[in-house]
């Protein structure tokens, strides 16, 4: 009795459908080895993170913020908030690409140098992104820009033959329009 | 009483205050440095009975044992470094079956924590991706509250291991206690009602079925006996045919007239044909592993899905469903018959008929059957001896892993929930002896057999000694075929018969064995003597080690090969020594 199908009993379907970017919003107690088992969980299942953020957001609670950028089919994304619901000090997890026109904004630090032409090129594209100069040296700057994480891509981009020297990203926040908080 | 008195007490008296105050009685442990103090307080007292395991899996798996079959939470106690990580097996299994667990874990000093101290290990770190959840201790303040907030975890939902760290300056440290009386998670709330429009839903479509299947998996049997009362009403409602999952059998009885066996990758032949051809699948607490689905993209392609899951995780996780609901088996299960009442349905006569007719053509192929000896003792035959000298006792099964496992599912009967402990996740060999340990504990009058492999059984071993401290009479069944088997098989089908590595040169006496440990042994090899030598064996009230010598290289069928879907099965007469290393395609044999 041979078989004309391949595969196997692990079987792996050929994945045919189309990933996506998702931004989840993940309440947590701050207490310790909380990071670590949001990331084991991405890294321990094989799910994707393209960017994390993290910070305390209530104080008095012990209460912190995640934000994960990820990325996977919609049956994955699925799992991921499933999953990430699972562990026990996660309080609740919003998918703010499902919600819909959620506000994202990243903080970048960009240093440049350069002499000349490009040194006046470089300010000139600053100002037109609403960077700021935090940092200056006869032959440099460091630019401070917050914005989309398209936006900051397309400053990065512009800065590369003006003199880039190296570009430190937060990773963005993100949060849901109107007056409702996220449930924690 | 008035007012509490917040009381104060060292936090190696405060773990076995809290142990008492829930409920525990028997824990499986083994001391060292790091939980001296703990055993010096389990020394003085005498409402928590302590078992001496020989390795620290041994006690894992102990608990585990008894845990399931008591639907009870097992307790841990094992040292740091070394006891830790040797505990980690036993954690893992009891994470993949969704076992209760609680284990404690000695850590070195909390002013020590980090700078590679004698028997430090990151117990924390190295526990966290294999238990439900886990905890380290650094203020013994802490240490009650975290004790009964780890009982909740791990009884509270899916089931799961929990570890509790705590440095040795906690133990000796003074600190408050507080009861365990109130004290729930304050966000970990699982969700056990389920949602009454998707279950009014659910049962609409069980009533319009042409061609309905139960396939039950482990969580009936977790959500406790009155889930398993709850299925079989349901099945006497509806009466539609059942299977199941390994981790499920005996929630529905296997002499019940609804059964169709286990299904998966070693399931019945017509529970996989009608997995297959079925148009309504109701999936009660399981998970649609690959064990059981074979070839996911072809399974069970023409049915309506309804799965129950207390793990919302476990839902569209593999198979995308029509219907999911989350909830607890036995809450879901009784709306559905109030449901399936309520609305007075009444399921397609004339169609549920013929889908009988169909499965009973299915039944008739006798996929189970195999070729009797009357020279040498076949696996199958002694399995099925066991089941008959047995069946009338207070019977409890562990297995370990591997063929015999596989034939334990097929041919020994469990007609109620609780009676089979076994690794299916994991699939640890090494699991049942010490397993038995445990359940005996749990039930000193009951007939308690691990049904293991000559391989498995040398992984815990040592846990004999256990049982002759402890005097513990479970029975060691070995089906001894001197092979690792189930590797042997697929050898034999996936790669031209190359046995590499899975002949045991160098195997135990284990008559003599037995004897060293001060247990009992026996032996046999005749099918004629099976029958005496079995009762033998019941009737003795020691440990025995049962060396039951059976035919070397039987193969286990039905089997469903490798990416294959569930009507394509391999069945036992079809297979010849001719045809066996083609049985498997190409391309199937890479991808295991
Ligand atoms: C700890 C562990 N190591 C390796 C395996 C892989 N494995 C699965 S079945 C098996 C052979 C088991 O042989 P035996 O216990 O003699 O049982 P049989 O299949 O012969 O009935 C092996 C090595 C396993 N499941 N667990």
């Amino acid at each position: 009795m041979t078989s004309q199908q391949p595969a196997s009993a692990y079987f792996i379907a050929e994945n045919e459908e189309k990933s996506e970017r998702h931004t989840l919003s993940v309440v947590v107690d701050n207490e310790p080895g909380v990071l670590a088992r949001v990331i084991g969980l991405f890294s321990g299942r094989g799910y994707n993170i393209e960017q994390l953020t993290v910070s305390e957001t209530m104080q008095a609670r012990h209460i912190s913020r995640i934000t994960i950028v990820t990325s996977g089919t919609a049956m994955v994304v699925g799992q991921i908030k499933a999953q990430l619901e699972r562990l026990i000090p996660v309080h609740s997890v919003l998918d703010l690409t499902v919600e819909g026109d959620a506000i994202e904004r990243e903080l970048a630090l960009v240093k440049v140098a350069g002499k000349g032409e490009n040194r006046v090129e470089a300010l000139r594209m600053a100002d037109a992104f609403r960077a700021r100069v935090v940092d200056a040296s006869n032959n440099s700057f460091v630019f401070e820009l917050t914005g989309k994480t398209r936006k900051v891509d397309q400053f990065v981009a512009l800065m590369k033959p003006l003199g880039l020297i190296e570009v430190v990203r937060t990773g963005i926040a993100a949060i849901s329009r109107g007056p409702e908080a996220m449930r924690v | 009483m008035s007012e509490a008195q917040a009381e104060r007490m060292t936090g190696a008296e405060i773990i076995l205050r809290a142990l008492v105050d829930q409920g525990v009685e028997d824990i499986f442990g083994y001391p060292g440095g790091a939980v001296i103090p703990i055993y010096d307080e389990l020394y003085q007292q005498n409402k928590i009975r302590h078992y001496l395991v020989r390795h620290e899996q041994g006690a894992t798996h102990a608990a585990e044992g008894y845990a399931r079959s008591t639907g009870k939470p097992g307790v841990v106690l094992v040292t740091s470094g070394p006891g830790a990580t040797n505990a980690v097996t036993g954690l893992t299994d009891a994470l993949l079956d969704s076992i209760p667990m609680v284990c404690f874990t000695g850590q070195v000093p909390t002013t020590l924590i980090g700078n590679d101290a004698f028997q430090e290990c990151d117990t924390v770190g190295i526990t966290r991706p294999c238990t439900k959840h886990n905890y380290l201790v650094k203020h013994v303040d802490d240490l009650a509250r975290t004790i009964h907030e780890a009982f909740y975890v791990a009884t509270h939902g899916r089931p799961g291991p929990v570890v509790i760290d705590v440095p040795k300056d906690v133990q000796f440290g003074t600190g408050e206690y507080v009861g365990p009386e109130n004290i729930e998670h304050k966000t970990y709330k699982p969700q056990v009602e389920g949602d009454m429009v998707a279950i009014e839903a659910a049962v609409e479509l069980m009533a319009k079925a042409k061609k309905p299947i139960f396939y039950t998996g482990g969580g009936v049997i977790n959500s406790g006996p009155e889930a398993s009362a709850a299925l079989r009403e349901l099945v006497e409602l509806t009466d539609f045919p059942i299977t199941s999952t390994l981790m499920g059998l005996g929630a529905y009885p296997a002499q019940g007239k609804n059964w169709l066996g286990m299904l998966g990758m070693h399931g019945t032949y017509e529970a996989n044909l009608a997995m297959y051809d079925c148009d309504v699948m109701i999936c009660i607490g399981a998970r649609f592993d690959d064990r059981i689905t074979g070839r996911l993209d072809a399974f069970s392609p023409g049915s309506k899905k309804i799965h129950v899951d207390i793990d919302p995780s476990s839902i569209n996780k593999i198979v995308a469903v029509d219907i999911p609901i989350v909830g607890d088996c036995n809450n879901v299960l009784n709306a559905m018959i109030a449901e399936w009442k309520k609305r007075k349905y009444k399921a397609d006569q004339q169609a549920l008929a013929n889908w009988k007719a169909q499965i009973d053509v299915w039944r008739a192929r006798d996929c189970l059957a195999y070729k009797p000896n009357n020279d040498v003792i076949m696996p199958q035959y002694a399995l099925q001896r066991l089941y008959e000298l047995t069946k009338d006792r207070d019977t409890y099964i562990t297995t370990e892993v591997g063929q015999h496992q596989m034939w334990a599912a097929q041919f020994y009967k469990f007609d109620k929930p609780n009676r089979l402990m076994t690794s299916g996740g994991l699939g640890t060999m090494g699991y049942g002896l010490p397993a038995a340990m445990g359940v005996q504990v749990a039930h000193p009058d009951a007939l308690v057999i691990d049904i293991a492999g000559d391989a498995s059984v040398m992984m815990t071993i040592q846990e004999m000694a256990m049982s002759i401290q402890h005097k513990l009479p479970v029975k060691i069944f070995i089906l001894n075929n001197m092979y690792m088997g189930m590797v042997r098989q697929w050898q034999q089908l996936l790669h031209d018969n190359r046995l590499s590595e899975t002949y045991h040169d160098g195997m135990p006496d284990f008559v003599s064995l037995a004897e060293a440990f001060g247990a009992v042994g026996m032996r046999c090899s005749d099918p004629g003597e099976l029958d005496d030598a079995i009762i033998k064996m019941i009737e003795t009230d020691a440990p025995v080690i049962f060396d039951c010598r059976v035919v070397n290289v039987e193969n286990c069928f039905p089997m469903i090969p490798s990416g294959e879907p569930h009507n394509k099965m391999l069945l036992g007469d079809e297979v010849t020594d001719e045809n066996i290393g083609s049985a498997i395609d190409e391309e199937g044999k890479v991808l295991v």
